[in-house]
C-alpha cells in the first residue's frame, strides 16, 4: 500500500508574529510538520490589509490585500496563525472587493482554501478528533501546567472556530486546561482602538486580568498575538505570575 | 429634536469609566438581562431560535425592501378604522402636528408610555413649552422625567441609577420618607401617576409594530401604563418611526416570541396591546380620536444606503447593548444621543450626520458580540466598518476622521509591508529606535506620542533579532523536506 500524498499548505504568518514574535511561527511549522503537512511560506505576503481596513483606509488595504492574494494564489490550504488575519481573508476580503469582479472571485476563492491555525489541524488534519468533551477543566492537574484559554473575537464570532482550540489543549499531554471565568468578553484591544480609546481599552483588559487570574492558571493562551500582545503587555507591567503563549507554542512543546 | 451632544464622546466616556456606581448599575443589569435572554433562547433551543431569527430577518428584508406599500397599507387601513396617519418628515414637523392636535382639543394634560421616538424629538419640551404638563408614565421614564435626565437604554431608561439614587430622588421629588424598598417605590409611583391617568386629556404612546394590515398599533409593556394612557384620555397619539410597519398579525407573532425574549428573557411581556383606530360606536370607552404619526426623521436617508439600511431592522431589543463592552463601561449618556449602544453607533450617524457623531463608529473593537446577539441578526460590525470608510475618505471635511498624519502613516504602512525592502528597512529602523528605550526586550513607560497611549498600562515589546522570514531562510526552509 502506498502512502497518501502528504496534505500541502503554505503558512501566512501575519506581520505581527513574522516582526515580533517569529518563535511563534517556528512552533507552527513545527507543528505542522509533525503531523505530516509540507509545509511552505510565500516570501511575497506580509501584512493581510486588516489594520487598515479596520481604520477605514480602503484604498491602502486593497493594496496589501491584493499582494496577498497574489503570494497565496498557488496554494491548496492556507494556515494562518490568528483569527482575526483569517477573519480578515475569508469574511472582509469580500467586502473590500465587493465592486471588484476579478479580485473578489480570487478573495472567494482564497477564502475557501483559508484555515485558521487550530481550525486546521482539526477539521483538516483530524488532530484531537479522540478527545471526547470539550471541557478537560477538574481533570487531574498533578504536575501539569494550568493553562486558560481565552478565545479571541473575531476567531469565535467571524471564523467560527469555537472547540477545535479547546480540544487541542485537553488532547494534550502535561497540560490541564482550566476554565477562564467570562472567556468570550473581549480583551479591549481591537487594534488601533486600544490607543483610540485607552481609557475604555484599559478597563476591558483590567477585568480580563482579573479573570486570569481567578482561573488560578499558570498560562495564558489564545489563537491570536494582537490579543496576547496586548494582554501580555499588561501582565508583564504588572509582574503577574502568569505566562503569555500562542497556542502553538503548547501544543509544539507537548512533545519537545 | 433632542440634543445632540455626541461630539463630546471622549470626555463623557472618560468620566463614565471612572463612575463606580454607573458601573455597578451597568454590570448588574447587563448580566442580568443577557443572562435571562440566554435562558430563554436555551428553553427553546438554539437551533429553533436561529430558525425564529431567520424568519424575522426575512420579514425584516421584505418590509423594508417595500416601506412605501406596506406605509400606504397601514394608512388606508388606520384610516378604515378611524383614526388619522400623519407622516412627518423631521422632528420639527412631528412636534408640529402634535402640538397642533393639542391646541384644537384643549389639552391640559398628557400621560406619555415610553417612546423612543419621542425622545428622539424632543416631544415634552415642546409640549410643554405650550403650557402642557406632561408626565412620564413607564416607571423607568417617570424616574428620568424626576431627575431630569434622558434614557441611558432602549428598554431601560433608568438603568443608570441606582436602587439607592431613586429612592434619594423620590424623597427629595415627592415628599415620600426615603424608602429603598422596590415594591414601596413603585407603590409610591403608582399612587402619584394615578390621578394623572385619570386627568389627562391626551395620551401619547410609542409603538412596537405598526401591522399594515389591520392599521394596529402594537405595544409591548410590563407595567399596564401604556393602557391606560392610550384607553382613558380623549385623544390617543401613537409615535412610530416609519420602520416599525410589518405587513400582517402573522409577522407580528414572530417577533412576540422575539422581542420579550431578547429584552428581558420573558417569553412574552406582561401586556401586549393592540391598539386598531379610536372608540367604535359598540365600544364602551376609549379615546374619540386616534392619531398615529410615522415619523422620518432622517431614516429615508438610511434607506437609501444599501450599506446602512439593515439598521432600519432593528426592533429596539436592548440585546446589543447588554453585551456590548464598551456600553457596559461607558453607559448610555456618554453616546451623546437617544440611541445608545451598538445599534446607536450605527443609527446616531444616520439620523443627526456623520459629522456629529465621529467617535460612534471608531469606539468599537468589532467583537461581534452585538451581532450574534441581535434577534434581527443585523451585521452592526459591518456597518460600523462601512461608517469608518466613510469617514477615513471623505471629502467632506466635517465628516473626515482621519487627519493627515493618519493618512501618511496608513500609506506609510502600507508602503513597507509592499516591498520586502522597505520591511528589511523598517525592522532595522524600528529596532535601533525602540533599543534604547526597551528594558529586558519591552519597552515600558514612555512620554513619546502615541506610544505612550499603549504603553501607560501595557508594556510594548521591540522587533525581534531576526524576522520570522530570516528564520525561514536561515533554517526552516532547510530541514523541511
Amino acid at each position: 500500500m502506498s502512502q497518501p500524498p502528504p496534505v500541502r499548505a503554505s503558512l501566512f504568518v501575519t506581520c505581527i508574529i513574522d516582526q515580533l514574535y517569529p518563535e511563534v511561527g517556528v512552533s507552527v511549522v513545527r507543528v505542522l510538520r509533525r503531523h505530516g503537512v509540507d509545509v511552505d511560506f510565500p516570501e511575497g505576503q506580509s501584512c493581510c490589509g486588516q489594520p487598515l481596513y479596520n481604520s477605514g483606509f480602503t484604498q491602502e488595504a486593497r493594496r496589501l490585500a491584493i499582494r496577498t492574494l497574489d503570494a497565496l494564489a498557488g496554494s491548496d490550504y492556507v494556515v494562518v496563525p490568528s483569527g482575526s488575519c483569517g477573519a480578515m481573508m475569508r469574511v472582509f476580503y469580500e467586502d473590500l472587493f465587493a465592486d471588484d469582479a476579478e479580485n473578489l472571485e480570487r478573495a472567494q476563492q482564497l477564502g475557501s482554501r483559508v484555515y485558521e491555525f487550530t481550525e486546521f489541524l482539526a477539521k483538516v488534519l483530524g488532530v484531537a478528533d479522540d478527545v471526547t468533551g470539550d471541557d478537560a477543566a477538574g481533570g487531574d492537574a498533578t504536575g501539569s501546567e494550568k493553562v486558560t484559554y481565552h478565545p479571541s473575537c473575531h476567531l469565535l464570532r467571524e471564523m467560527r472556530v469555537r472547540e477545535s482550540p479547546r480540544r487541542l489543549l485537553s488532547g494534550c499531554s502535561g497540560v490541564a486546561l482550566v476554565d477562564l471565568p467570562e472567556a468570550e468578553q473581549c480583551c479591549g484591544f481591537g487594534g488601533t482602538f486600544a490607543v483610540k480609546y485607552p481609557h475604555i481599552s484599559e478597563e476591558m483588559l483590567a477585568d480580563k486580568l482579573a479573570t486570569i487570574t481567578q482561573s488560578g492558571a499558570d498560562t495564558i493562551t489564545a489563537c491570536d498575538m494582537g490579543c496576547l500582545m496586548h494582554i501580555g503587555g499588561a501582565i508583564s507591567r504588572q509582574n503577574l505570575p502568569v505566562s503569555v503563549r500562542h497556542i502553538a507554542q503548547i501544543l509544539d512543546g507537548e512533545q519537545a | 429634536m433632542a440634543e445632540v451632544v455626541t461630539r463630546q464622546f471622549v470626555p463623557a466616556s472618560q468620566a463614565a469609566v471612572k463612575d463606580v456606581q454607573l458601573r455597578q448599575a451597568l454590570r448588574r443589569a447587563g448580566s442580568g438581562f443577557d443572562g435571562t435572554r440566554r435562558e430563554a433562547i436555551a428553553e427553546v433551543s438554539e437551533e429553533v431560535w436561529e430558525g425564529w431569527r431567520e424568519q424575522a430577518r426575512k420579514i425584516k428584508e421584505h418590509t423594508i425592501g417595500h416601506l412605501d406599500y406596506y406605509l400606504a397599507m397601514l394608512e388606508r387601513n388606520v384610516a378604515a378604522a378611524g383614526g388619522q396617519v400623519h407622516f412627518a418628515r423631521d422632528a420639527r414637523q412631528a412636534n408640529a402636528i402634535v402640538s397642533e392636535i393639542a391646541r384644537r382639543n384643549g389639552v391640559k394634560t398628557v400621560t406619555k408610555s415610553k417612546s423612543m421616538v419621542s425622545e428622539e424629538l424632543g416631544l415634552n419640551h415642546v409640549l410643554e413649552a405650550n403650557g402642557i404638563d406632561v408626565f412620564e408614565t413607564d416607571l423607568g421614564e417617570y424616574i428620568i422625567q424626576l431627575a431630569e435626565e434622558t434614557p441611558s437604554h432602549l428598554v431601560a431608561p433608568a438603568l443608570h441609577k441606582t436602587r439607592g439614587q431613586v429612592a434619594q430622588l423620590f424623597a427629595e421629588q415627592l415628599g415620600v420618607p426615603y424608602s429603598e424598598d422596590i415594591e414601596e417605590m413603585a407603590r409610591v409611583a403608582r399612587v402619584a401617576l394615578r390621578q394623572k391617568f385619570l386627568e389627562a386629556d391626551m395620551g401619547v404612546s410609542g409603538a412596537n409594530f405598526l401591522v399594515a394590515e389591520t392599521g394596529s398599533l402594537v405595544i409591548i409593556t410590563n407595567e399596564g401604563n401604556g393602557r391606560l394612557c392610550t384607553s382613558a384620555p380623549r385623544i390617543h397619539v401613537g409615535l412610530a418611526g416609519m420602520e416599525k410597519v410589518i405587513p400582517s398579525l402573522q409577522d407580528l407573532a414572530v417577533f412576540l416570541r422575539l422581542l420579550p425574549r431578547s429584552a428581558t428573557g420573558q417569553r412574552i411581556s406582561s401586556y401586549v396591546s393592540m391598539v386598531t383606530g379610536p372608540k367604535r360606536a359598540e365600544d364602551e370607552d376609549g379615546p374619540e380620536e386616534f392619531h398615529l404619526i410615522i415619523v422620518d426623521n432622517g431614516r429615508s436617508r438610511l434607506l437609501r444606503d444599501p450599506a446602512l439600511r439593515e439598521s432600519l431592522y432593528c426592533i429596539r431589543c436592548g440585546a446589543c447593548l447588554n453585551v456590548c463592552p464598551i456600553y457596559q463601561r461607558v453607559g448610555g449618556h456618554a453616546y451623546g444621543w437617544v440611541y445608545p449602544g451598538p445599534i446607536g453607533s450605527i443609527v446616531t450617524p444616520g439620523l443627526v450626520g456623520v459629522a456629529e457623531a465621529k467617535d460612534l463608529p471608531n469606539a468599537s473593537t468589532l467583537c461581534g458580540a452585538c451581532r450574534d446577539a441581535c434577534p434581527v441578526q443585523i451585521n452592526i460590525p459591518r456597518m460600523l466598518l462601512h461608517l469608518r470608510h466613510q469617514q477615513a475618505e471623505s471629502n467632506d471635511e466635517n465628516e473626515r476622521t482621519s487627519s493627515d498624519t493618519d493618512k501618511l502613516l496608513a500609506r506609510g504602512f502600507a508602503n513597507v509591508m509592499s516591498s520586502p525592502l522597505l520591511l528589511k528597512l523598517g525592522r532595522t529602523v524600528g529596532r535601533a529606535v525602540s533599543k534604547p528605550l526597551a528594558k529586558s526586550g519591552k519597552i515600558g513607560e514612555t512620554r513619546l506620542p502615541l506610544i505612550s497611549r499603549w504603553t501607560q498600562a501595557r508594556d510594548l515589546p521591540v522587533p525581534a533579532e531576526r524576522s520570522f522570514r530570516q528564520r525561514w531562510r536561515d533554517e526552516l526552509s532547510k530541514d523541511g523536506r
